[in-house]
């Protein structure tokens, strides 16, 4: 196995609150391959945006990483100071938010606004940087490029903004691209433009890019892999085509059958009881417990680890055999 | 506790057109003020937001519509409870029209009868009021009941209806997540005792998980209430799930309108067809798919003759000028002058 491009250890980011310390990403471990496409996936409150934050270097204060290492190529980057981590920013790992009105300065034209991003990170001259610029509006499929340069944001609609966005993002050639909900606010076929888009950017420019969502079906549409976060930690992490089919983990089983699909024809939608708990009140032992229908006494008092479990890794005692027999 | 609301039900037992949507159209004036607009010397501007759109909803069916942003479906769901009076075109409930003047006391009645459910519902439900008293709204507001008992015990029997806890009414808005927030809403929509409830995008703001325990629960208070729905949502699993016939819009017209399953088994309309193909799905892990050009144009000049034309495949000279009517086509009515004639 290669060098993996993005490799994430036992992350963990807390927010020190009056109420004591909330952890909001709990030993959060993953790798990602160049040219891979990982898709995060959780519900509100999954720890999935922060973990893309925290990799980064974007954690809003209060919050703070608190423990564990992220390596860009086996270079630790968490650690880094300010100034060396906005160089990794924008030139080794880009970002894409959900939405682009707050990644686009509405005063400057998009044209100016590139040629900024690429002479910062490239040292080419304003000509050669505009001539960039062009190309880069054109690849991400933008019509009449040449003249949509001199617009402003508010002049395109929101699924142009998404590909200017990209073409921010991709502007200094990153090895990782972030995403963070980058289809969430636009409509479904403009969405379905976007999904293309960016994987067809993955493939020619080799770039890998961390997808976080909360929808399944761009993930299924899009990933190689999917990790799937409950309560700040990863519940199962595997191929895509393996956790949407063969779900190892129960809160997994639970979330696929919730979701209506177009084809199946389920009178009633798998229910999970309950909600997901909140930062203060996270059970003991595995955080999906008062919840999972086959809980048992280890999983009330020991936290589970990723464990095998087919071709995925699922954190769930129901794959440890000696844990089953204890029970 | 439902005994009540049961034998009500029973006396609108019967089958026929509930809702009557008749030539709705809902046109918005989005001109600059006058004095600016006369110092620049523009014209004045108008959206058309929903144009010529008619629509039956039988007793106990649920009827969706969906559409991408902008479609104007939001907008009829405003013209049918009469938060929105449309410009053109009238709805009729139960064979009151909802814009008659001279209908004004029959259709204070009816009121009672339609409730909403919307899709924020963080912002539909009061932070100042306890629980007990946002259901016990209606339930006053009505006369249904006003001895302080009375509605106690309703109120109670409504959050068990919606699963949650009698001693969840002493509660604020805040102390709930948003699904049970969705609940409470859902208990405020039922305390009138309704027979049709509008729900505008009931579970688009919720995670799927809990969309999935308020779609079952809408479902099951149907069955039990004999509930008619109109259904509005963006996402066309969901409706699926929910529906039992569909109306597509398109830029403030209906292009298509189906029996539900036919929708999604044979979809005749090619707007129809892109937004199935363009919706990720579970199923389609690994699929390759040629995604559709273009976006939603802008509805202040929308194309002229079949607002869809000029992102679809199959138009032609006839497409870019008349603008075509639904016409029956099998079990559905579509409105494409390809269909009609037979080119696809």
């Amino acid at each position: 196995m290669t060098e993996p491009l993005l490799s994430v250890q036992n992350l963990r980011v807390e927010f020190p609150t009056r109420r004591g310390i909330l952890t909001a990403v709990d030993d959060v471990s993953f790798d990602i391959q160049p040219g891979e496409v990982l898709g995060v996936v959780g519900e509100s409150g999954a720890g999935k945006s922060l973990t893309g934050a925290a990799i980064i270097g974007l954690l809003d204060p209060p919050g703070r990483i608190a423990g564990g290492e992220v390596r860009l190529k086996g270079e630790r980057i968490d650690n880094l100071p300010p100034d060396a981590l906005r160089r990794i920013r924008g030139r080794r790992i880009g970002m894409v938010f959900q939405d682009p009105l707050t990644s686009l300065n509405p005063l400057f034209r998009i044209g100016e606004q590139l040629i900024e991003t690429i002479q910062l990170h490239s040292g080419m001259n304003a000509a050669q940087a505009r001539d960039r610029a062009v190309s880069l509006l054109v690849d991400v499929g933008i019509p009449a490029a040449e003249r949509r340069i001199g617009a402003y944001p508010h002049q395109f609609s929101g699924g142009m903004r998404q590909r200017v966005v990209l073409a921010l993002a991709l502007a200094a050639n990153p090895e990782l691209i972030i995403a963070d909900e980058p289809t969430t606010a636009l409509d479904v076929s403009v969405q379905a433009q976007i999904i293309a888009l960016m994987k067809r950017l993955c493939r020619e420019h080799h770039v890998a890019i961390m997808l976080i969502t909360h929808d399944m079906g761009v993930i299924a549409e899009t990933a190689d892999r999917v990790a799937v976060m409950y309560a700040g930690r990863i519940a199962e992490i595997g191929p895509v085509r393996d956790v949407i089919k063969h779900a190892q983990h129960p809160y997994t089983q639970g979330l696929m059958g919730s979701i209506p699909t177009l084809t199946a024809d389920a009178e009633r939608l798998t229910q999970i009881p309950g909600s997901m708990p909140r930062l203060t009140a996270i059970p003991a032992g595995c955080a999906f417990n008062p919840r999972c229908p086959h809980v048992f006494h280890h999983c009330r008092v020991v936290r589970p680890e990723l464990l095998p479990a087919e071709r995925s890794l699922a954190a769930c005692w129901l794959h440890d055999a000696k844990a089953r027999v204890s029970a | 506790m439902s005994v009540a609301i049961t034998q009500a039900r029973n006396d609108v037992a019967g089958a026929g057109a509930l809702v009557k949507a008749d030539h709705l159209t809902c046109v918005f004036d989005v001109s600059r003020p006058w004095l600016e607009r006369t110092l620049a010397g523009a014209s004045k501007q108008v959206l058309t937001a929903v144009a010529d759109l008619s629509f039956e909803i039988a007793r106990r069916e649920t009827f969706a519509l969906v559409g991408e942003s902008g479609s104007g479906k939001s907008t009829v769901a405003r013209m049918v409870v009469g938060l929105i009076e449309p410009t053109a075109g009238a709805v009729t409930i139960d064979g009151i029209s909802m814009s008659d003047p001279r209908l004004g006391a029959a259709r204070e009645k009816l009121r009672r009868r339609i409730q909403m459910i919307f899709q924020d519902p963080f912002a539909s439900l009061n932070p100042r009021w306890r629980v007990d008293r946002i259901i016990a709204e209606p339930i006053r507001a009505f006369g249904i009941a006003s001895d302080h008992a009375v509605v106690g015990a309703r109120v109670g029997d409504l959050l068990k209806l919606v699963r949650l806890d009698p001693a969840d009414g002493r509660k604020y808005p805040h102390e709930f997540s948003g699904g049970q927030r969705q609940r409470i809403a859902i208990a405020r929509a039922l305390s009138a005792d309704p027979e049709f409830i509008v729900c505008d995008e009931p579970t688009s703001a919720l995670d799927v998980s809990v969309q999935a325990q308020i779609l079952n629960l809408m479902r099951d208070l149907q069955d039990r209430l004999g509930l008619t729905y109109l259904f509005i949502s963006h996402n066309l699993a969901v409706v699926r799930h929910m529906a039992t016939r569909i109306g597509v819009m398109y830029l403030g017209r209906l292009v298509e309108v189906a029996p539900a399953r036919n929708i999604f088994d044979t979809p005749r309309h090619p707007y129809t067809r892109m937004l199935l193909d363009a919706v990720p799905d579970l199923e389609m892990a690994g699929r390759q798919r040629k995604p559709v050009d273009g976006e939603i144009p802008n509805p202040i000049a929308p194309p002229s003759g079949c607002a869809f034309h000029p992102r679809c495949p199959f138009a032609n000279e006839r497409c870019r000028s008349e603008l075509p009517q639904l016409a029956p086509s099998g079990p559905a009515a579509v409105a494409c002058h390809a269909v009609e004639e037979g080119r696809i």
